[in-house]
């Protein structure tokens, strides 16, 4: 299938999604859905790193809360300046470029590392920011920041119905990014690096140029998806923004989901969110975290290569060799989206 | 003629052990050369030194006419500089097709020459055919032998379209026959202008293949020349193939 004919359903299945929190007529929906979605672009984002590269990356809150603060910096400006307030799609913007960038420097600084060292590099990284950002005074430092947003949007409304869109939206392009990589030249140079790095520069692979354009493409990603959040919070705190759940929640909801595929991240997202949603409001927040652990342990046992493994599996038995088929047609007109891709072993950590 | 691959001088230390001291060897466009040692003798490190895995602290690589030292590997091979890993080093989540689809992607059009997606599968094909793997072009390299291993790290090396190709133990573990298959295809390789360096323990195949012969031992080169000569040469009866 093309991009743009992808594109087109992905709008169209966000259009129906939209809908049909609607006509639910509850505005809890878009609040929670909101998180839903900032985790599929997290997850997916991490994915691009972590699966498609197989380096693994724990400093999904680093990125998230740079896209998250420098939305609170320009607030701050706009707000003292008193001049005209910068609408949410251009702060997504700024906040994908200023974690791009912090991405790019990142890999160029860490990418020599392999392994458990490289995760732990980019661990490093998330304290270092948020040392940072707690002794930044402007953005509120460790006191945190208020915003005060609008009631209300034009055209749709609620403003948690806008920012809900908005998060869709990025969503449906994030996974549009995922799957135009995953299926280009970008994307078997990058699996070469998760399998070998040795032999993928022997083959002429230049491992460390598509390294650097998997971290910035990665971190620009969970900057966006971090942009809106002061609006969405209102009130923003290093703490939180820095959070280690992020990070460990987009690691599990990739890894459940499965790794090598642009579905796997969001089948994972959707299904550990959603769980995660109800839990808070059913029984209490500090459930999430045993829900993932849970999860986690029961795939690493069960289904190592997450859903998407099982299905394969599931679908091995019939044909023959579904794999290799399914990784031919890749660069030949495309098969059907809905069919689950050739998955291979997970990312090595 | 200027020499293909001029290695001049060429040293490489880890730490207090001295892995490679001046090493000078170079190999003429279309040559075919044996390189043999003891093990732990530094044949590796030297293709390592030569393909960028590693790089040399004294001496110099030329390639084609061009200081290649500072290069990384990648950039080597884009050169023409190939090569076959002592273990097989397949992309394991990668059909064979694919496997060998990444040097056609990535260094045959670098240089300049695109294909189409058709072509790069029919190349591929063709790849595969020639090492006998065209049954399995769909099944990943967990479902291969040893022996299909090193057919497959063969034809990636010559998927690269390399104008020297530096096969390392490529055909230990195999039986008569198929180290039979190896040579035939390294050979033909060769009468299509490859220059081969072919870096092996197993002296039948060594000798029949070789039209001149380098000994490394303790990381010097001990002896280059005429493959019946050199192994007449009382240095290396004595270093390589003992009393």
């Amino acid at each position: 299938m093309r991009t743009p004919i992808f594109l087109l359903i992905s709008l169209l299945i966000a259009a129906a999604v939209f809908g049909a929190a609607i006509a639910a007529g509850n505005d809890y929906i878009f609040f929670a859905g909101y998180v839903v979605m900032q985790y599929v672009v997290l997850a997916t984002a991490w994915n691009i790193l972590g699966g498609y590269c197989g380096y693994v990356n724990f400093g999904t809150a680093a990125f998230f809360a740079l896209g998250a603060y420098s939305t609170v910096a320009i607030y701050k400006y706009t707000t003292n300046n008193d001049t005209f307030p910068i609408p949410i799609p251009v702060l997504m913007l700024i906040g994908g470029v200023v974690s791009g960038i912090v991405g790019f420097g990142m890999g160029y600084l860490t990418l020599r590392l392999r392994g458990a060292f490289f995760a732990i590099a980019t661990l490093a990284l998330a304290v270092v920011l948020e040392t940072l950002v707690v002794n930044w005074e402007y953005v509120g430092g460790s006191r945190g920041a208020y915003i005060l947003r609008p009631e209300t949007v034009p055209i749709v409304g609620n403003y948690v119905r806008y920012l809900f869109l908005i998060m869709l939206l990025l969503a449906v392009a994030a996974l549009t990014v995922a799957r135009l990589i995953e299926h280009s030249r970008l994307g078997y140079g990058l699996a070469t690096i998760r399998d070998d790095e040795l032999a993928a520069e022997a083959s002429g692979v230049p491992t460390l140029r598509l390294k650097l354009i998997a971290t910035t493409i990665s971190g620009a990603l969970m900057g966006m998806a971090g942009a809106p959040f002061p609006y969405y919070i209102s009130y923003l705190q290093p703490d939180s923004t820095f959070g280690f759940d992020y990070a460990v929640n987009s690691i599990a909801m990739a890894l459940i989901g499965g790794t090598t595929n642009w579905i796997g991240p969001l089948i994972g997202a959707v299904v550990l969110g959603t769980l995660q949603q109800i839990a808070t409001v059913t029984i209490s927040s500090a459930v999430n975290l045993l829900i993932v652990g849970l999860l986690l342990v029961f795939f690493v046992i069960v289904a190592p290569n997450g859903i998407l493994g099982l299905v394969h599996k599931y679908l091995r038995r019939k044909p023959d060799d579904f794999v290799g088929r399914r990784r031919i047609g890749i660069d030949a007109p495309e098969a059907a989206p809905q069919s689950v891709p050739g998955t291979a072993p997970g990312p090595s950590l | 003629m200027s020499d293909l691959l001029a290695v001049d001088n060429l040293g490489k230390r880890f730490g207090g052990f001295v892995a490679l001291e001046d090493i000078s060897l170079s190999i003429a466009a279309g040559e075919r050369l044996g390189l043999i040692g003891p093990n732990g003798s530094g044949k590796s490190t030297l293709v390592n030194c030569i393909c960028g895995t590693l790089r040399n602290e004294r001496g110099s690589v030329r390639f084609a006419g061009q200081a290649i030292d500072r290069l990384a590997a990648h950039q080597r091979t884009h050169l023409g500089l190939a090569r076959s890993f002592q273990l097989p080093r397949p992309f394991v989540s990668l059909t064979l097709l694919d496997n060998i689809r990444i040097p056609l992607l990535y260094t045959v059009e670098a240089r300049g020459t695109r294909h189409s997606a058709q072509s790069v599968v029919a190349r591929s094909e063709q790849l595969l055919s020639e090492v006998g793997l065209q049954d399995k072009a769909h099944k990943l390299p967990r479902d291969l032998t040893q022996v299909e291993m090193r057919k497959l790290e063969l034809a990636r090396a010559m998927a690269a379209e390399p104008k020297l190709l530096i096969a390392d133990e490529s055909m230990a573990g195999l039986t008569h026959s198929e180290v039979e298959d190896i040579l035939t295809l390294l050979v033909r390789l060769n009468e299509q202008g490859v220059s081969i360096i072919l870096i092996e323990h197993i002296m039948r195949a060594v000798m029949s293949f070789s039209r001149r012969l380098v000994v490394l031992v303790s990381g010097r080169k001990i002896a280059d020349g005429e493959p019946n000569e050199v192994m007449r040469d009382p240095e290396v009866e004595r270093a390589y193939l003992g009393q």
